[in-house]
């Protein structure tokens, strides 16, 4: 079985910088990592493959950035496809999902795994858009997933508990972060990781015009950004043992008891 | 400022409460259509039509069909026709499917995670990021109908008195192998006391908590209190909790009279969901954790000292 997963190299979250006044869209200037979210959706792949099944990665930048995905081979995928174009900068979740559907497209998977949201953008809308772009069927928000001849049963998340869905393949499932424990990448992986193949290829080797995508592709504008209004901050004390008393009396104060 | 189509999200007769809340918006905009799925839209055309919709359309039984392909593409073949001027999603599972599905369909572009809608020069989507502390206001360019996907609790649900809503079926096209995925089980889980996201009162807990054990504090005195347990998202993925109890970005959005916060240092993925709350308590060993910017009272210490204090206290 081959199995695609997307894969989102962001701005390390605990130091996510800042907006660029000019562009109007968060500084990606700097070292970008795996996102988090993504080691689910890398992880469930190589359980469902095994040993004989193929893990390929999809990813996109505008900078040839390299370390999140190098990150995602050291846990045990196979090769990457890392599209890489200057002309993506600004790309919109539609745009996005324009460009890893023609990515994935070259690789006929039989599954194609992606994370419910990446946690930058956390648009959410990302899987299902590529999934209506290749004609494929879809599951999304799995919160658990097994395969078994040539069809991926699913439980889904949903607002009062769970549904259990049947997929013929060749499906998307996007994953919630939990439904499985990713591994550390272990010394041999990171060595391994080097020589792996990663195939980069250009908007142009897809075929897809640049003003479709990025900031022309995106057809919104941002209009302001402006500082939320902020709460009013309150009473700060130091817990010197009568710290639920406070929490009592403020309680009572709110007739909560 | 033109029609206004709504997704409207229903249960066994049931609307959900962020269809309401969409509703409410969406009336003050223009004239209203929700767009539905399921066999129950003859049931719930007076509630809706009661919140401001005047028109119900639905694609009737999807045969145990995820709504997303199916929905979709008959409500891109029907705006083609009639040209909605905005199309309103709410940030739900099914909401963000079928939003999805819409936009290729379309070729339009979703602006997402918006808490409030403008109508100046262009319906402008308001997006609070960085935790809260930002918001940016984005508008659409393009020709298409703007697809606008919102979080829930971003207004107040109240009826307009409306009457009836008429029941209109769409026609589904032929959906290929998009449509194959199928419903086999439904499984309801059951929790005691409020909802997490309808509770008056959230007691959650984070990884100060030190391990899965601990949580058990959080259960009583959100019971104690009669109030709904929450939990950050560092706990969900690690497994302590289910996914049903998260309050951040990707989980659920609280806003309840009182939040207390115990062992979560403010992450902004988790400040987002319960930032709206009518007052917060905090409690968290690390006095620079950004929590405390927000809380109304902050507690500097202990949460295996100052919980079992406070559950002691409390009592029955």
């Amino acid at each position: 079985m081959k199995v695609a997963v997307c894969v989102k190299q962001i701005p390390d979250p605990a130091d996510p910088g800042a907006i660029n006044p000019e562009t109007k869209t968060l500084n990606r200037d700097v070292k970008l990592i795996l996102d988090e979210s993504d080691s689910y959706g890398v992880e469930m792949a190589l359980q469902l493959v095994g040993e004989d099944g193929e893990v390929v990665l999809i990813s996109m930048v505008p900078n040839n950035e390299r370390n999140g995905l190098n990150n995602a081979l050291a846990m045990g995928a196979n090769s990457a496809i890392l599209v890489s174009d200057d002309a993506l900068s600004g790309s919109d979740a539609l745009s996005t999902a324009k460009v890893l559907a023609a990515a994935i497209q070259r690789t006929e998977p039989d599954l194609v795994l992606a994370a419910t949201e990446s946690s930058d953008g956390y648009t959410g809308t990302v899987p299902e858009q590529v999934a209506e772009l290749l004609g494929l069927p879809s599951v999304t928000f799995a919160k658990e997933v097994t395969v078994d001849s040539g069809n991926v049963a699913v439980k889904r998340q949903t607002e009062d508990g769970y549904d259990e869905v049947d997929c013929p393949l060749p499906a998307l499932v996007s994953v919630t972060a939990g439904v499985v424990e990713p591994r550390y990448p272990s010394f041999k992986g990171i060595m391994a990781a080097k020589s792996k193949p990663v195939e980069e290829l250009s908007l142009a080797d897809l075929g897809i015009e640049t003003n479709t995508v990025g900031w022309a592709g995106g057809r919104q504008e941002i209009v302001s950004i402006e500082p939320a209004p902020e709460r009013e901050a309150g009473e700060i004390i130091e817990d010197e043992g009568d710290g639920h008393e406070r929490i009592v009396a403020f309680l009572q104060e709110m007739k909560v008891i | 400022m033109g029609n206004i189509w709504v997704h409207a999200e229903t249960t066994d007769g049931v609307v959900s409460s962020i269809t309401l809340e969409l509703l409410a918006k969406a009336r003050e905009l223009g004239e209203v259509s929700v767009f539905h799925a399921g066999t129950d839209a003859e049931q719930v055309a007076g509630e809706l039509g009661e919140h401001g919709a005047t028109k119900i359309l639905t694609t009737g039984d999807l045969d145990n069909g995820l709504p997303g392909p199916a929905l979709a593409a008959a409500v891109a073949a029907k705006a083609t026709e009639e040209s909605p001027s905005a199309i309103l999603f709410g940030t739900t599972y099914d909401g963000r499917d079928v939003a999805g599905r819409l936009s290729v369909k379309m070729d339009a572009p979703v602006i997402t995670n918006i808490v409030d809608l403008l109508d100046n020069d262009g319906l402008t989507g308001v997006e609070p990021v960085f935790g809260g502390t930002t918001n940016v206001k984005t508008r659409f360019t393009g020709e298409t109908p703007g697809i606008f996907l919102i979080r829930p609790k971003s207004f107040n649900a109240e009826s307009a008195g409306g009457a009836a809503a008429a029941v209109e079926t769409l026609t589904i096209p032929e959906l290929g192998a998009t449509g194959s995925a199928k419903v086999t089980n439904r499984f309801v889980e059951e929790s005691d006391g409020p909802k997490l996201d309808e509770a008056g009162i959230v007691v959650s807990g984070g990884r100060g908590l030190g391990e899965a054990d601990n949580f058990q504090m959080i259960e009583d005195l959100a019971g104690k209190l009669g109030g709904a347990a929450g939990a950050s998202r560092a706990i969900v993925d690690a497994g302590w909790v289910p996914y049903s109890y998260q309050v951040g970005q990707t989980g659920k959005v609280v806003k309840p009279d009182v939040y207390i916060a115990a062992g979560i240092s403010g992450a902004t993925q988790h400040m987002v969901g319960m930032k709206g709350s009518k007052t917060i308590i905090a409690i968290n060993k690390d006095p620079e954790a950004p929590i405390f910017s927000i809380a109304d009272l902050g507690i500097v210490g202990d949460v295996h000292k100052v919980l079992p204090a406070l559950l002691e206290a409390i009592g029955n």
